[in-house]
């Protein structure tokens, strides 16, 4: 009889499954898993194993091949809403679509929040995920009150920036390796009214997104670019730069379906190829006909545009996709992209979706936490083999040499010789990682074994 | 404004029921064996927008107990426009058929505990003349099969139990639905090898239960599509049935 007091955790009786494969489907296409449904519920007895959310980590940074994933999609409850604080407690594996579902409506919303609403709790805190507001308002440990974690050994910390500071700061960034989060307490913000009234400003060149960045800091609390990232020469860096702010409170909220595409099945081969990037681009680039575009737009498609294409991971076929994530300092930023751009569109290996933003000076709390002061790339690519890989040294020699990092979030392929050298607080990190927790991400920056 | 009975309310799928009745501002009584998980789920449902949550702890196994159940949950909430009736377990087939003690208790479990508490809401319902019953049975109970058979009986003895039920009580303007759902994608079914179209999440069974609620229906394959695996395999001639490995 099933009984969720002795839930199955011998892990070698747990089957591989495509249900716990993380959003990019590479390098892993399949990895065993079990649920952890209640807070009172015992973790494993044995073996190595990683927590995880809804696996909306691109890499492997949320995969334990040799091991087992311990999902926390199915603790999902929320346990308390203060409507006057705008403080909301949840458990670890609820979505931030849940929490905007439920907080939005009262007039309170994320006072950061990354680029997928499906991202859980728990993750969100693993990665002190970042969003377009980070130029003001920091990332997402910034506005993390407290949360309980529950190491392998059974010791349950409540931690916050007062009790348990230390592990406070490791978990925050800390890939779910200090144990398994719970539960958290996140501060809300007010906002006047959820919709945004964004400008779209189509750039021609790397300089004007960068006057453009420093022109929009303080007055526009939203900012990113969308780059066309074929383009070459005069033209490079060229694209859209959106900025935006909270609508006033008696503007309406422009409508937004909850009826979503999908894409319902995955090609056998990638739908995303030279040929359709650079028409991709190139009409995405000259779909704005008029250099300045104001327009006033839901919440949802500001935030969260791929959201609205279910499984949109899948058009990049069974092989997968890989993104590339990295973040320079200011006084390199503007060599340093450059050169960035110029290696890819060397390689014609284009990017569908490029993705430029200046971070702001706000220290980042997690000891393994990205964000940082300087610019922040993305770019995906579909996964091509030996020349992806080829591609991306070959970026990491830019990236080194600047003295940035890379998003282990998105990352699967970093080397470890470079691990230390974007995250130079490892060393301090070491202590609060639990034995028993790894991942093959971990693993492989670490060389180490399972 | 609607109030709601939901029966195994800890369940994956009767919990993603609540979450979207919730949202509704519906009033919500759970009932659920373990007493701290149960306040788990009402503070979830709360703070996602139920008008009102009350929690009932008991094992539904003692069905002397229904009766106080059920006069609890008219007392919390005045009347009570539906039952969702979702618990139940998931039976070690290769167990029960070393013991009849098992079987026994199993279907106790998932057919005899639901047809207790069917009966008392049926004759309640039908004084105020209005009211819906919705119990979770599942494709099993269409058909044996070797892998679980005891499981299929139980939930069978539900499906026609609700048959008989619904064309009772049609007249009277009492609907009845018997929910069919394939594989769910829940922590029951921890130990199967998950993945691939034929798995749901409890997320899309309980937007197919809502669905069915909203438009009356009677009897719902979730998703849509066991239906027509169901058609098929009922319709096996039993000299081929016996012989395969299902």
């Amino acid at each position: 009889m099933w009984d969720s007091d002795r839930l199955v955790y011998d892990c070698s009786d747990i089957a591989m499954s495509d249900i716990y494969v993380s959003w990019g489907k590479y390098p892993f296409q399949e990895q065993p898993g079990t649920d952890l449904q209640w807070i009172d519920q015992p973790l494993p007895v044995s073996g190595k194993f990683l927590p995880q959310g809804k696996a909306r980590s691109y890499g492997d940074s949320c995969m334990l091949q040799g091991g087992h994933v311990l999902s926390t999609r199915f603790l999902r409850r929320f346990i308390a809403f203060d409507a006057t604080t705008g403080v909301i407690r949840c458990e670890a594996g609820v979505q931030l679509a849940d929490i905007l579902d439920v907080v939005e409506p009262q007039g309170w919303f994320l006072a950061a929040t990354p680029g997928t609403k499906y991202a859980t709790v728990g993750g969100c805190i693993a990665n002190d995920v970042h969003g377009k507001n980070h130029h003001l308002t920091g990332s997402f440990g910034h506005h993390l009150i407290q949360f309980e974690l529950l190491r392998s050994d059974g010791q349950r910390l409540i931690c916050s920036k007062v009790e348990n500071s230390d592990w406070f700061n490791a978990t925050i960034g800390g890939l779910g390796l200090t144990g398994v989060i719970l539960w958290a307490d996140i501060q809300l913000k007010t906002v006047t009214n959820s919709a945004i009234n964004q400008e779209t400003i189509k750039y021609s060149s790397l300089g004007e997104f960068f006057s453009l960045s420093n022109e929009s800091h303080d007055s526009h609390e939203y900012t990113v670019a969308w780059v066309d990232c074929l383009a070459s020469g005069n033209k490079l860096g060229r694209g859209h730069f959106i900025r935006g702010n909270h609508a006033r409170v008696t503007q309406p909220k422009p409508f937004h379906s909850t009826k979503k595409l999908s894409m319902p099945i995955q090609p056998p081969i990638s739908l995303v190829n030279n040929w359709s990037l650079r028409a991709f681009n190139t009409l995405y680039y000259h779909r704005q006909q008029v250099e300045r575009k104001l327009e006033t737009v839901n919440y949802d498609p500001f935030f969260y545009p791929l959201d609205g294409i279910y499984h949109w991971n899948r058009m990049y076929g069974p092989r997968g996709f890989l993104q590339y994530q990295c973040v320079v300092p200011p006084e390199s930023s503007e060599t340093a992209i450059t050169e960035i751009l110029q290696r890819i569109a060397k390689t014609g290996i284009g990017s569908f979706l490029a993705v430029l933003k200046v971070f702001g000076a706000k220290e980042s709390l997690g000891l393994l936490s990205f964000p940082r002061p300087g610019t922040t790339l993305a770019l995906d690519f579909p996964y091509q083999g030996h020349k992806t890989l080829q591609l991306f040294d070959q970026l990491d020699e830019v990236v080194v040499a600047a003295k940035g990092a890379i998003y282990p979030a998105k990352d699967a392929h970093i080397q470890a010789k470079h691990f230390t050298t974007y995250f130079p607080k490892v060393e301090q990190f070491l202590p609060f990682k639990d034995p028993r927790i790894t991942s093959s991400f971990w693993q492989r920056v670490t060389e180490s074994d399972l | 404004m609607k109030n709601w009975i939901i029966i195994g309310a800890t369940s994956a799928i009767a919990e993603s029921v609540g979450r979207i009745w919730a949202a509704k501002g519906y009033q919500l009584f759970l009932v659920a064996r373990n007493s701290q998980r149960l306040e788990d789920v009402a503070a979830d449902l709360n703070v996602r927008g139920a008008s009102a949550v009350k929690s009932f702890s008991m094992d539904l196994n003692s069905i002397d107990h229904h009766d106080q159940c059920l006069e609890a949950a008219s007392a919390a909430f005045g009347h009570i426009d539906g039952i969702l009736i979702a618990h139940g377990t998931l039976p070690d087939q290769k167990a029960c058929e070393q013991s009849f003690e098992m079987t026994l208790k199993e279907i106790e479990t998932n057919a005899l505990s639901v047809i207790s508490l069917c009966t008392r809401i049926a004759n309640q319902f039908e004084q105020v003349g209005r009211g819906d019953i919705v119990v979770i049975s599942s494709v099993a109970g269409d058909r044996g099969r070797q892998s679980n058979y005891v499981y299929g009986a139980a939930k069978g003895m539900v499906s026609i139990y609700l048959e008989g039920l619904r064309n009772r009580l049609y007249k009277k303007n009492i609907n009845v639905i018997t929910v069919k759902p394939g594989f769910v994608d829940t922590p029951m079914t921890a130990n199967f090898d998950k993945g691939g179209p034929l798995w749901a999440t409890p997320d899309q069974i309980a937007a197919g239960i809502v669905n069915a609620v909203d438009k009356r229906r009677s009897i719902v394959y979730l998703p849509w599509f066991w239906w027509g695996i169901m058609m098929i395999i009922k319709h096996i001639p039993e000299m081929i049935f016996k012989r395969l490995s299902l």
